[in-house]
């Protein structure tokens, strides 16, 4: 059987596409597939208080309200950890810490199942929320 | 020959473009969460956040939890637990379905049940505390797959705690 060169073509692009979708372990491990600066920018929001306490309960209540089970609260460290089932896992770190002498900085990072979540639409969610429940606006960090 | 390497290069394309995603309403406010929110909560007349959790911590055990984390100042306990899964109902589903057909279907086994209390002060002068529970499970079949993983939302399984922690607060307070 003779394969013809169009034949040879597709096959081989097509055993390209599927490779593809594989990573290395250094790559699954360090995820090294997004830009720091993009996804910090994503992730992350200012608020106007440097109320630590009451921002990290905030925090909390509204992983509560968005259906989630805390796993971890640090004060210390300033983060809160918590999963989502709904026939699906999400899990969530959030992360807070001063910035200057007048705001914090919360930062959000998800994992849906076994991938992470680089989509700005979720974080947008879940700042929306945050800011009803913190009373303040969540201030977009350059 | 061209036809079925199109058809690969197709099914190529198709599988490197299939991706799961995380669903839109994941972390939106669905319009449910006020009234889990208030299914989820009781306000207790005590401006002393600490024995409230101390309570719950006692009420955790009471249930059979073990602690697994906390966070006190922050008023944060997370308890869970390792029980059986097995429903009768299913198995018998499974023995007759076997019988007629020959084919096995992997029943419920085991579950791992979590709870988790939050306390925060609450009222104009925060002469209140609220206590807030959630519950989570995960279950796994005899083939050890996970079958359902699932936020716990039965109203009862709530009234039930609380008359609970209510309790659990009194013995407290009196020291028993």
């Amino acid at each position: 059987m003779k394969i013809s060169k169009y034949s040879f073509f597709c096959l081989a692009v097509a055993l390209a596409l599927l490779v593809s979708g594989c990573a290395t372990t250094q790559e699954r491990l360090l995820d090294s597939d997004g830009s720091q600066v993009q996804i910090r920018s994503i992730q992350t929001r200012a608020f106007d208080t440097t109320d630590r306490e009451k921002t990290l309960r905030t925090v909390m209540a509204t992983l509560q309200d968005l259906g989630f089970v805390i796993d971890q609260a640090d004060n210390l460290l300033g983060t809160v950890t918590a999963t989502k089932l709904n026939k699906y896992a999400l899990r969530i770190t959030v992360s807070i810490r001063p910035r200057g002498e007048t705001q914090t900085l919360v930062r959000a990072n998800c994992q849906y199942e076994d991938k992470p979540v680089y989509d700005p639409e979720p974080y947008q969610q879940f700042f929306a929320s945050l800011e009803k429940a913190m009373f303040l606006s969540a201030l977009q960090v350059d | 020959m061209k036809k079925i390497c199109s058809l690969i290069l197709l099914s190529a394309f198709i599988l490197a473009g299939c991706q799961t995603k995380i669903p839109k309403e994941a972390l939106e406010l669905s319009p449910q969460s006020l009234e889990m929110r208030q299914l989820q909560t009781r306000y207790f007349d005590t401006a002393d956040e600490q024995t409230l959790l101390v309570s719950s911590a006692g009420l955790l055990q009471d249930l059979g939890f073990n602690i697994d984390e906390s966070e006190t100042e922050l008023g944060f306990i997370l308890g869970t637990k390792d029980r059986d899964a097995k429903n009768a109902g299913q198995i018998v589903g499974a023995i007759f379905l076997a019988a007629l057909t020959g084919a096995y279907m992997p029943t419920d086994d085991h579950q791992k049940m979590k709870a988790c209390v939050v306390t925060h002060p609450a009222g104009e002068n925060n002469e209140r505390i609220a206590a807030r529970v959630t519950f989570q499970r995960i279950v796994w079949n005899t083939q050890g797959q996970i079958s359902t993983r699932e936020c716990i939302t039965e109203p009862e399984i709530y009234q039930e705690f609380f008359s609970k922690l209510s309790k659990a607060v009194f013995l407290e307070a009196n020291e028993i």
